[in-house]
């Protein structure tokens, strides 16, 4: 048996980054051109990997599923990226950033990788900058700044709500450059169907070609995954129709770990949901709760005849409104990190204190922010996002308040990984949402930008080189051999079985009544009956799944439901390791809440005495349970205490 | 409220087989769902029934990462401003109406199958200059280097650009002139695109030209076309760092 090794490296905190990137090895410039790299994903973590290892000369493959780079769902991303410059003279720095990241977390992180994400937060500003990317300024030319739920200071840097755009625009232009001078090679519209090991090493991948459905095989001295996190098992979600958890997934069952699957984020502010075709969720920037407050009416009659359409958001006068979150957080107010205003809001919500034809949703409300700085300011500062909603609502947000209720946005959890982001399998390496690193149990906003990029642009590239160094001796692989032979002979196997099932339902069909049950009972309140439930319903629904699936067209060429077959059947797996992990997890934290453990005041009650680890799970096998692993978490340089956003 | 319709859609089983228009109705349809969850709706039938569905690209169902690309009854992006056509709603329609969906059509984007085309050409323009030529690390602090107000703002503004091809699909010359000319105007408006204005805008015109996409004949199509209001000012920025480029 592995035992989990996170290789942080000796001595004080703030030097462990420092002393690591001193002693690590190196591969030398003429070396480089003899070895290969692999990338999955282009997104901001796997688009800046790709580019800075193209840079510094490594052959470099990269793989995207969509028809460009440029289109990874890094670019949905709206509010902003944070950094410790404190620019704003407000008090920032890089321990501020680092405290606030493991709090904000709830104290599930681990402090070195937390630490050196704050460490490089400075550099990514940099970088972005002198690439072109237009981020806000002052009218003297410097740099603007905005502040972010879980945080005191103005540390996040944005390019009007398009934040996510601009940044990876800024990584695709690097990448571009590099396929240019040839040490960068683009594969579009491939997706990684598995992950090749060769004498326990990562050596290569298999990915199914969507535009004529023929299996590919390429190899390398290494392996990293870029490819981002696995909301959509929830069928519903802000994720990207095509963002999976299939490499993730694949790369686990060949014997990467699995950290914290049942921490998901569950952003506070979406659109509601409207109807059963839906298709997913659209964010609202969190950024808008600078400006917004947030309510719910009162009165249960007020919030009735609203649900009924008799009585206008406009027609509740001030002292008929609870802006709640500012009653219960008096030092954050509206402010308050991701996983404590979503809670927050269902509270009101089943209480039955929600607005909207379904009464689940709340009011974001910018009158006071229209009246105190005038319409054009609000306009300059969220127009898009005003103009997004109304397309979707068809209601005008500066006329009446929005409607806002939680919904699945981001993936905490991911592949296990060390410091050096290197996986359980040696030669594989995870980037970006795709790993469990440095979030914890919860992602502060404008936290999500400054990992992908500092994993792809300042620590992936030097991690690497430390595992490179012995490989220059390796010729370049072939891709003839028994290995490679062996997985993709297992990936044709799975393909055909799923046409062989020639069932009668769809495969949304069977998505949508996963996404049912990982809502009701591994979303956003969950308890041990709920879950052994959900366990329960995933085995029956995957046992379904399997015989009566309906995969319509041929095996080349274009085949979209085969793709989203591929996907789904992996989701039935990862749904139920996820549900047994919240259940092992007899704590509530972050955004894994357990209606068993909570304070007097309903908030999260944390039990560090027990739980103060990482969930490793590794695969045993088809129909064996899952071994957990622990990894345990230890805070030298921060008191572990309650979250508190009620004083500061 | 729910409303009936009849789509009228390009299929083609690929790039080299020739294609023609189905009618396809479909029912019951509410105005409040998206255009491509109506698209869901209809692939979901076909795949009960053991058709193919419609093939279509899409992907970030909000309007940012430029996937989504359909022709709607002569409007790339269908009948609404400023939107992509994940954006658009079913209310845009009247009950009974027929709605005629094309893929992009423009040389340098061939059909894929069915509604997708290959938009490869545009990632090959932005390599041939489309960034600042710095490698990671070694950047002077961000603030180093001050930069107007004024001119970040209409670099953010050129910088919008999606990438999504309306422009080309609107431009009865299949031409790409918005599309190049928002990344230029982005570096051109910096001072970290300066250095190397003047290569980067003749090697990206040179690669547009290569590619088979045509000339700007100043309709406005594609202003008027484009998901994000990219401005044909842009346009005129292009031409005149094109023509300082090449008589310096």
């Amino acid at each position: 048996m592995t035992k989990l090794d996170s290789k942080i490296p000796k001595g004080p905190l703030a030097e462990k980054w420092t002393n690591y990137k001193a002693k690590q090895n190196l591969v030398n410039p003429a070396n480089k051109r003899k070895v290969d790299v692999i990338v999955v994903g282009t997104g901001l973590a796997g688009g800046a990997a790709a580019a800075s290892l193209g840079e510094l000369g490594f052959n470099v493959k990269v793989f995207c599923i969509q028809d460009s780079p440029r289109r990874a769902h890094s670019i949905a991303a709206q509010g902003g990226i944070n950094a410790a410059k404190n620019y704003p003279n407000d008090g920032d720095s890089v321990y501020r950033l680092f405290y606030d990241t493991v709090k904000g977390g709830d104290y599930r992180a681990r402090e070195a990788n937390v630490y050196r994400l704050a460490e490089v937060s400075n550099n990514i500003i940099d970088q972005c900058v002198a690439q072109g990317v237009p981020f806000a300024r002052e009218y003297g030319g410097l740099l603007d700044n905005r502040s972010f739920g879980g945080a005191l200071v103005s540390r996040t840097f944005y390019a009007r709500g398009q934040t996510g755009q601009q940044l990876l625009l800024g990584a695709y232009s690097a990448l571009s450059k590099e396929v240019n001078k040839g040490s960068v090679e683009m594969y579009t519209r491939r997706e990684m169907m598995d992950v090749v090991l060769v004498d326990g090493r990562a050596r290569g991948i298999i990915v199914r070609n969507l535009v004529t459905g023929e299996l590919e095989r390429h190899g390398a001295h290494a392996v990293v995954l870029a490819t981002g996190g696995y909301g959509n098992v929830f069928f519903l979600s802000t994720n990207a129709m095509t963002s999976n958890g299939s490499a993730a997934w694949k790369a686990y069952k060949k014997g990467a770990y699995f950290g914290n699957p049942c921490f998901v984020q569950i952003h506070p502010t979406c659109i509601p949901v409207h109807g059963d075709y839906q298709s997913k969720l659209t964010l609202m920037s969190e950024s808008l709760r600078n400006d917004g407050r947030i309510w719910v009416p009162k009165k249960k009659e007020d919030a009735e005849r609203i649900q009924a359409g008799t009585l206008k958001p406009t027609e509740i006068a001030e002292e008929d409104r609870d802006y709640y979150l500012e009653r219960r957080y008096p030092a954050f107010g509206n402010l308050v990190p991701r996983d404590v205003a979503s809670r927050a809001a269902k509270e009101r919500c089943d209480e039955g204190h929600g607005v909207g034809s379904t009464g689940l949703a709340v009011y974001l409300d910018f009158k006071d922010a229209i009246e105190r700085l005038g319409k054009h300011v609000i306009e300059a500062r969220y127009g898009n996002l005003f103009q997004m909603y109304e397309k979707i609502v068809d209601e005008n947000p500066y006329e009446t308040p929005m409607m806002i209720y939680p919904a699945i946005h981001y993936s905490m959890g991911g592949i296990w990984v060390d410091y050096e982001l290197q996986t359980t399998i040696p030669g594989l390496f995870a980037g970006g949402e795709a790993n469990f690193s440095d979030h914890g149990a919860n992602r502060l906003g404008a936290s999500a930008l400054m990992q992908g990029l500092s994993d792809g642009y300042f620590v992936l590239p030097y991690t690497l080189q430390n595992y490179l160094a012995d490989q220059i001796n390796v010729p370049h692989f072939e891709t003839d051999g028994e290995a490679f032979d062996a997985v993709e002979n297992e990936v044709q196997g799975t393909i055909d079985k799923l046409f062989a099932v020639n069932g009668k339902q769809t495969v949304d069909s069977f998505h949508k009544r996963l996404g049912l049950i990982m809502w009701d009972h591994v979303g956003m309140a969950r308890n041990k009956e709920g879950l052994e439930k959900a366990i329960k319903d995933i085995i029956t629904l995957r046992k379904e799944f399997w015989t009566d699936v309906k995969v319509p067209g041929e095996k080349t060429g274009m085949n979209v439901e085969l793709e989203k077959a591929l996907r789904l059947a992996d989701y039935l797996e990862l749904g139920e390791l996820m549900a047994r992990d919240a259940l092992d997890r007899n704590e509530s934290c972050g955004g894994h809440f357990r209606e068993e453990y909570r304070t007097e005041e309903g908030e999260a009650m944390r039990d560090d005495e027990n739980f103060t680890y990482v969930s490793a799970w590794e695969y045993m096998g088809e129909d064996t349970p899952a071994k957990l692993h622990k990894e345990p978490l230890i805070y030298e340089n921060i008191e572990v205490k309650q979250r508190n956003y009620k004083t500061a | 409220m729910n409303i009936n319709l009849t789509l009228k859609i390009w299929r083609q089983a690929n790039q080299d087989a020739p294609g023609k228009f189905v009618d396809y109705p479909v029912e019951n349809i509410s105005t409040e769902a998206s255009f491509l969850e109506m698209m869901d709706i209809l692939n979901e039938e076909l795949v009960a029934k053991g058709e193919e569905p419609v093939a279509f690209d899409h992907d970030c169902r909000e309007g940012i990462c430029g996937m989504c690309s359909l022709f709607i009854n002569g409007r790339p992006h269908g009948p609404d401003d400023s939107i992509t056509t994940c954006q658009l709603h079913m209310r845009k329609f009247k009950d009974g109406e027929t709605i005629v969906i094309e893929p992009w059509r423009a040389k340098p984007f061939p059909v894929i199958k069915d509604l997708m085309v290959d938009r490869t050409a545009f990632d090959e323009i932005i390599q041939a200059g489309g960034y600042v030529n710095i490698n990671t690390g070694g950047v002077p602090d961000a603030n180093a280097i001050p930069i107007r107000k004024e001119n970040a703002d209409l670099a953010m503004d050129a910088a919008s650009c999606i990438g999504c091809g309306a422009c080309v699909a609107a431009c009865k010359n299949a031409s790409a002139m918005l599309f190049v000319s928002a990344k230029v105007s982005q570096f051109t408006l910096l001072p970290q695109g300066k250095v190397e204005a003047h290569e980067r805008v003749e090697n990206m015109v040179a690669k547009m030209d290569e590619l088979g996409f045509g000339n700007c004949t100043n309709t406005y199509a594609c202003e008027a076309e484009c998901p994000k209001d990219i401005s044909i000012t842009n346009i005129a920025r292009m031409n005149r760092e094109f023509l300082c480029a090449k008589v310096s």
